[in-house]
């Protein structure tokens, strides 16, 4: 009876099992309405672009001499058959941007997965075989953050052409330096702590140490700047598409779309408008995703 | 008329998970001249009590209270511009950190005249003579070339100097300081303190000493408050306090004190945590923790009351003459009181 | 502090050297021939191909080739462009004001708005000013600035009818280089009209090139207030009886404004990508334009020229930023 009344409140108390780490993560995540709707808009997104097929009234291709210019249909002029109008040779909108959404996140992924996998590999071999390797690789990716971004996208999709391909592969580049910086940072971080020199101890080999002891610990940083990535990736590879060195007309790339319909910004301002804002709300339900991620995963803000 | 009177003040802070309850009905009263000592664990809400004084809880803290004058100035019904006035000047505060107390962007020359030119109306002539002067006081060599200093160029204990410097440049009635020894090496601590009590004596200001260290509070104060969870548990003179604690939580504490464990192999310690938001007992906060607890003291509250030569808040004061009946009847399940075995 | 300079400016070298080495190779990946390149459609004969190669020293080593590359850039030539037969510095000079003033036009308008948009937001925190500072940052920083352009245009040239469609200036007025901004020289000129013409040109690329910057500042400048906010000294300043706005303009933004203007500093990079698309979108004649132009015409040397001074501009002004960091954070002027 004794060890009763004296027993810590703080054990006496009725405290559960820790929640899961997934459900604590939910929890966090799902209190931020931003980032719940950044989720929902790129579900959305990645629906219209899997059934684009299905979705879309008309093949993105397909030139009809019968509708040049057509408004969307709410407006005076416009038809039901192309509910968000048609461009200057008679494409439907609507269609094209479905294929769009298609295109834009297979750029997006592509983009941030060659970047990672390049740039995790190039970190961890900074992280782990340091002297003059680890100078030259850091040197290099500083030399590429101090470039402006596009502007080295642009010199690199100069030189290998114009052409989706290589704006692609000029994006993924350009936003390698960021990968590169969380794998080495967080190889220099875990090296020193005690599991690891354990394992080292235990005679665990270094890539081994690399891929199985160090890497699982910097996925939570790597992940939220995959999903910023997504956005800068969809952003650069459209301003590239705008400036005529990405997808080449006529794919129904959403900057590609925008530079063919600069010229008819006076009379139709749909074919403007509507491109730029599935830009706009794709990147910045990625962003919202992305924020809402670093928020969750982030002990230091957890509460 | 006392300097000070505090009557059931209490802050409160919203949480996600309910509302926190850092300081519960404290009341007080201060002499002028007068030292108090406030000790209790960390989390006590000794620092918070003097915060809501100073008027510096930021805005989701909510502060009530029956009364709160100081100098006969009723605190509540100033409006927030006169209150600054009086905080800084009449009241000042020195804190637990001095090294990250200074703003970093600004000499101390420039931090400690600001004070003067806010409330002495000085000219930058006259505010930086004076903040010298002040340096002087507080014991820095050199105290003219020291103006231009950036705290991070000066050690922890000069800058804690420098922060008494500032808190006593408008000569204050009343000074406050939370734990102001804690973050300095032990050789430092006791110029510190030492600075502090002549300078309370010289200028006759009434001192509220923050601690978590009963010697400290033994050699310096007149009057000491135990706080424990956001209330006082005793509050009283330091020498009877210290001869015949009433509380069995200061009892607790003077028991765990190094120089009072004669001959004793371990130190005794108080088994168990400060409640924290979830686990507060309905009945006395100490209860779980407090080898006299009975049912009825684990169900009701005591309220704080005046007992001896100052007040506490315990159903069983431990000098109490009817205390046995008195737990008996409180249906005590308890033979005797033991420590953890 | 000479001895902080010293470091900082040692730095740099090796990014400039990863510069040159970058415009350098970066060129000798062209696929095909460099000469019949520059050439063009209508060919070049055997002999002529020989006498360039030998002229422009494509017959050394490639090595030997990047230090005769060096050795030129460090003289400041940076070769002709091909089409102008204009040296890439005198076209570069020519063109460089015109960005510059559109860039300190649009960072003046992010400080001007995202400075006290994000003290506003961090002071009054979680309330629907700080909301709505959120949300429009992140969205301004989502933005593809070329189609924001052109909603600026469609709304305000076409529209309203209120600002030019392209250009600096109006076709009618002439204007003396001086300092080389249309703005101040219309001024200096003493021409009021070709003034406000100079301006309305500059209002939307600015307010387009501003918005990134702006978001990033805004969003910045909260966090930073944020952090400051809880310190120590803020609570020491509050108890010294300190008004709070003097509490937060002087106390709290002196101390947060070190990480900002870090971020400004690295938002010269943003400028540049954002002078690109947004001197094509308004036919603005800069460095941007040029080298779209360039890219259009295969016109290496410029873009090779171009890329160059670009990337010494920029790390120039991070140096620079650097240096002035160490000056408002005493912590480093004083670091022995």
């Amino acid at each position: 009876m004794t060890a009763e009344t004296l027993e810590a409140p703080s054990a006496t108390a009725p405290a559960g099992a820790p929640p899961h780490p997934l459900r604590e993560f939910w929890s966090y995540f799902s209190a931020n309405r931003g980032a719940v709707a950044g989720l929902v808009v790129i579900v959305l997104v990645l629906l219209a672009a899997v059934f684009a097929e299905v979705l879309a009234p008309h093949s993105p291709y397909l030139t009809n001499n019968a509708v040049f210019l057509k408004p969307p249909a709410w407006q005076e002029g416009g038809s039901w058959s192309y509910p968000l109008g048609t461009d200057a040779i008679g494409r439907d909108i609507l269609s094209r941007l479905l294929y769009g959404a298609r295109l834009s996140l297979v750029i997006g992924i592509a983009v941030v997965a060659l970047a990672m996998a390049l740039g995790i590999v190039l970190g961890l071999v900074a992280g782990f075989f340091k002297g003059v390797t680890e100078i030259v690789i850091m040197r290099l990716m500083d030399i590429v953050l101090t470039m402006p971004s596009l502007l080295l996208a642009i010199v690199i999709v100069a030189i290998l052409g114009p052409g989706l391909m290589n704006a692609m592969l000029a994006v993924a580049i350009v936003v390698l330096p960021h990968y590169v910086r969380i794998t080495r940072a967080a190889v220099i971080a875990e090296t020193s702590k005690d599991y690891v020199v354990a394992a080292k101890v235990s005679g665990a080999g270094t890539l081994r140490l690399m891929f199985s002891e160090v890497l699982p610990n910097c996925t939570a940083p790597l992940i939220v700047q995959a999903t910023l990535g997504v956005s800068t990736a969809i952003l650069d590879a459209a301003a590239l598409g705008f400036l005529g060195l990405g997808a080449q007309p006529p794919t129904p790339e959403w900057g590609t779309m925008l530079a063919d319909a600069r010229e008819f910004v006076l009379r139709a301002w749909w074919v403007v408008t509507l491109p730029g804002l599935a830009i706009l709300i794709t990147v910045l339900a990625f962003n919202l995703l992305g924020d809402g991620l670093r928020d969750a995963l982030d002990p230091k803000l957890k509460r | 008329m006392p300097l000070l009177e505090i009557e059931n003040l209490s802050v409160e802070f919203p949480t996600s998970a309910g509302t926190l309850k850092a300081v519960d009905r404290i009341s007080l009263t201060l002499d002028e001249g007068e030292i108090l000592g406030v000790v209790g664990e960390s989390g006590s809400g000794k620092s918070v009590t003097m915060l809501a004084l100073m008027g510096l809880v930021a805005y989701p803290g909510k502060i009530t209270a029956d009364r709160l004058m100081f100098g006969g100035r009723d605190l509540l019904a100033m409006s927030d511009r006169e209150r600054r006035k009086l905080t800084g000047k009449d009241v000042a505060m020195i804190f637990q950190e001095p090294s990250t107390s200074l703003n970093p962007c600004f000499t101390i020359g420039f931090q400690i005249a600001e004070t003067l030119r806010k409330h002495e109306g000085m000219d930058g002539k006259a505010a930086r003579r004076r903040a010298i002067e002040l340096l002087e006081q507080v014991g820095i060599p050199a105290p003219e070339s020291r103006m231009k200093a950036y705290p991070h160029q000066l050690s922890g204990g000069m800058n804690q100097r420098v922060m008494i410097a500032m808190a006593i440049a408008c000569n204050p009635r009343l000074l406050i300081a939370d734990e102001p020894t804690t973050a300095l090496d032990v050789t430092i601590q006791a110029q510190i303190l030492d600075l502090l009590i002549s300078l309370q004596r010289e200028r006759d200001m009434a001192l509220v000493l923050i601690t978590h260290n009963m010697g400290v509070v033994a050699e310096t104060a007149q009057r000491i408050m135990v706080m424990y969870a956001g209330q006082i548990m005793e509050e009283r003179n330091v020498a009877s306090l210290f001869a015949a604690p009433q509380h069995p939580y200061s009892a607790a504490l003077l028991a765990a004190l190094p120089e009072r464990s004669e001959g004793e192999h371990r130190l005794a310690t108080i088994p168990g945590m400060v409640p924290g938001l979830h686990d507060r007992p309905k009945g006395c906060l100490f209860s779980p923790r407090c080898a006299y607890a009975t049912d009825h003291s684990r169900l009701v509250q005591p309220e704080l009351r005046p007992w001896q030569d100052g007040q506490i808040r315990c159903h069983y004061p431990l000098g109490d003459p009817q205390r046995d009946a008195l737990r008996a009847a409180g249906g005590n399940r308890l033979a005797a009181p033991e420590t953890t075995p | 502090m000479l001895r902080f300079i010293l470091t900082r400016v040692s730095l740099v070298i090796p990014t400039f050297i990863g510069i040159t080495m970058l415009a350098f190779f970066l060129i000798r990946l062209v696929p095909g021939d460099p000469i019949e390149t520059m050439a063009g459609e209508r060919g070049i004969d055997a002999t002529r191909h020989e006498m360039l190669r030998k002229e422009l020293g494509l017959d050394q080593p490639l090595l030997v080739q990047y230090g005769i590359y060096i050795g030129r850039v460090l003289h400041g030539d940076l070769g002709k462009s091909i089409v102008t037969r204009e040296s890439v510095i005198s076209e570069f000079n020519a063109l460089f004001p015109a960005t510059i003033e559109l860039a300190l036009c649009a960072i003046f308008i992010a400080l001007a708005i995202g400075l006290p948009a994000g003290i506003i937001a961090a002071v009054k925190r979680n309330s629907i000013f700080d909301h709505g500072v959120m949300g429009l940052s992140l969205t301004g920083y989502s933005m593809p600035i070329f189609w924001w352009g052109l909603l600026l245009i469609l709304l305000f040239s076409v529209q309203l009818g209120i600002t030019p469609v392209s250009g600096r200036i109006a076709v009618q007025y002439y204007i003396e280089p001086v300092t080389g901004f249309l703005t101040v020289d219309s001024l200096l000129a003493g021409d009021w009209d070709a003034f406000k013409s100079a301006l309305s040109h500059l209002v939307l690329p600015s307010i387009v090139l501003g918005t990134v910057p702006l978001a990033v500042i805004a969003r910045m400048t909260r966090s930073a207030m944020l952090e400051v906010l809880g310190e120590d000294y803020i609570r020491t300043a509050r108890a010294k009886g300190m008004a709070p706005f003097r509490v937060v303009a002087l106390h709290a933004l002196r101390n947060a404004l070190i990480p900002v203007i870090t971020v400004i500093g690295l938002q010269v990079g943003v400028l540049f990508t954002g002078a690109i698309l947004t001197e094509t979108i308004f036919s603005w004649p800069g460095i941007g334009k040029w080298l779209i132009e360039a890219i259009s015409r295969r016109d290496y040397p410029i873009l090779q020229g171009g890329t160059l001074l670009i990337g010494v501009v920029v790390m120039s002004v991070n140096l620079f930023v650097d240096l002035l960091y160490g000056l408002i954070n005493p912590r480093i002027r004083h670091a022995r």
